[in-house]
């Protein structure tokens, strides 16, 4: 297949994803995919590809890459400031660029992760099912690996807008996150404790990564008698792991089994937002109960339902 | 949620359930490290599979835990724990697949193995000794994880029992056989760790072009088979890597 960007600089932490590798769980292979998956799918929407489809995750910092086709593209999540050719451009909109154009981005000024989308996707092999990176277990996206400089990556079949599109309402991201979390499923550990978990501000610490933020605060207690360790089991993302010494971890989509209790799990329809949180912003957890979780995510997939026939409609 | 259903089976303690987020069930089958739980574990993983109900995306088992990952719009947890004990009471008209037992042979010291030494210093053992103590087990997957296609071994000989590594190695090769406590295993790709490294096996375990990626499921053994460097050379060889 014939290149379709090539990777002039990288930027911080760029790698290729999908919405995850969802079938090999059971081997130890975790689910990967965009972090920010609303923000994926988005900019996926606004060049007219399926949200399956293959983006660039840009971390912190952009990259700046080298259009060698003609292509839309969109760039969504964190703001970095978007560049083509020099000139200031708008994210959260389609774009159309030919061979030879340079797209440069900057630092996130708001949010942590950006994505860029292209027409047909980032044709990556697929392994296991999907296009995502995995780092830890160097599978997936190319090579296993961060992109560098000198990187081409292809582009699948896909057509081109007839019209651009835009979406008209953008997320401003805070750096105090509220995180809507389900207690469970070792709440019983910490029974007495459950209340003020729900009450405390924690504060991102700076060895966060792609696997789990690590969140600073006051130690979160296990009652009388509640062993430290359990017998390890599986986890799902957005689980609130807490550790011996009672820092609590958030568990990104990395990891498929954890030795530590977990006291709580972010609602799926929160899990996009984490994807934005950064060392040094604050987060706390709201308690929702599972029957009223259930309502707000299915609330969250009518959304992104919507938003996806309202820009294949255009406006 | 623990919903105990006490009449569903009197043989076998009830099965609880955990809530995990909105889109996932922990069953809960018991809260130790022992072969009949995970043997259980893994008939229900294998029941679940074969059922194939369109609500359910995933089984992970894990030692004692099986985790269920649903769609929330298909079905609700409590209808899917009705649904785990119905396919319990009926297991007795089904057949699973046994498990089955891998061998893998392992070159053992010198290169292959830089810690055999240490392990057998720290228990008084020749290091002939080590690898026949080894070799011996034929060791439960209680569960993978920690990263792919990593085994979790049940199992390890107690005069094997020895400490890991006070300063961990940057890069473990792929293949490599250690111990570390009570616990053996091997790495299935290479990464940091800071295990006891006894051996290496010349079998290219994971492979993300491969389907399925690694030749073992949860719930199997594995056993592990003495080879010299030369049949390490020759079946390094006939590995696609």
């Amino acid at each position: 297949m014939n290149p379709a960007l090539r990777i002039l600089a990288p930027g911080l932490g760029l790698t290729v994803q999908d919405l995850g590798r969802f079938g090999a769980r059971h081997l130890g292979v975790p689910p990967s995919g965009a972090l920010d998956d609303y923000a994926h799918r988005v900019a996926n929407w606004l060049v007219g590809n399926p949200s399956a489809c293959a983006t660039l995750e840009m971390t912190v910092s952009g990259p700046r890459i080298e259009c060698l086709i003609a292509a839309d593209i969109a760039v969504t999540g964190a703001a970095m400031g978007l560049w083509l050719n020099g000139t200031v451009r708008r994210p959260w909109a389609s774009l159309r660029v030919r061979p030879g154009d340079v797209l440069e981005l900057g630092l996130a000024e708001n949010g942590c992760r950006g994505y860029l989308a292209l027409t047909g996707g980032i044709a990556v092999p697929e392994v296991l099912g999907s296009r995502s990176t995995c780092l830890a277990g160097g599978l997936g996206g190319l090579e296993g690996r961060l992109l560098a400089a000198g990187d081409l990556l292809p582009a699948g079949p896909g057509e081109l807008l007839t019209v651009p599109r835009r979406l008209p309402w953008t997320p401003i991201y805070p750096q105090h996150h509220l995180l809507r979390a389900i207690p469970g499923p070792h709440d019983h550990l910490f029974a007495g404790e459950l209340g003020r978990f729900f009450e405390t501000t924690f504060t991102v610490s700076p060895r966060s990564d792609r696997m789990g933020l690590r969140l600073d605060g006051p130690a979160v207690a296990r009652d009388a008698g509640a062993p430290s360790g359990i017998v390890s089991e599986p986890v799902v993302p957005g689980a609130i792991q807490v550790p011996g010494d009672g820092q609590p971890i958030l568990l990104l989509r990395e990891q498929t089994i954890g030795g530590y209790a977990c006291i709580a799990t972010v609602l799926s329809a929160d899990l996009w937002r984490i994807g934005q949180v950064k060392p040094g912003d604050t987060v706390r957890f709201v308690r929702v109960g599972l029957a009223a979780g259930r309502r707000l995510a299915a609330q969250w997939r009518d959304f992104l339902a919507t938003t996806e026939r309202l820009l294949a409609a255009g406006r | 949620m623990d919903n105990r259903d006490d009449k569903a089976d009197n043989r076998l303690p009830a099965v609880r359930f955990r809530i995990s987020g909105d889109r996932a069930l922990i069953a809960v089958y018991g809260d130790r490290v022992e072969p009949e739980i995970n043997e259980r574990v893994r008939r229900m993983a294998a029941l679940i599979e074969a059922a194939r109900h369109p609500a359910i995306e995933a089984v992970v088992p894990s030692y004692a835990t099986l985790a269920i990952h649903y769609d929330p719009d298909l079905i609700d947890p409590a209808a899917l724990g009705g649904l785990l004990r119905d396919l319990e009471v009926r297991a007795e008209e089904t057949t699973v697949p046994p498990a089955t037992t891998i061998e893998i042979p392992v070159c053992y010291g010198g290169e292959f193995g830089p810690d055999l030494a240490t392990v057998a210093a720290h228990n008084r053992l020749a290091s002939e000794e080590v690898i026949g103590l080894h070799c011996r087990t034929v060791y439960r997957i209680y569960a993978i994880g920690f990263t792919p296609g990593f085994c979790y071994l049940g199992g390890l000989d107690p005069r094997l029992h020895t400490p890991r590594l006070a300063t961990p190695r940057q890069r473990v090769p792929a293949g490599s056989v250690g111990i570390a406590g009570g616990q053996t295993g091997i790495y299935p790709l290479a990464s940091p760790g800071g295990w006891q490294l006894i051996g290496r096996t010349p079998l290219l375990l994971f492979d993300g072009g491969r389907t399925p990626p690694v030749p073992y499921r949860p719930g199997d053994a594995i056993r592990f088979r003495p080879i010299a460097a030369e049949a390490f050379f020759r079946l390094a060889g006939e590995e696609k890597r």
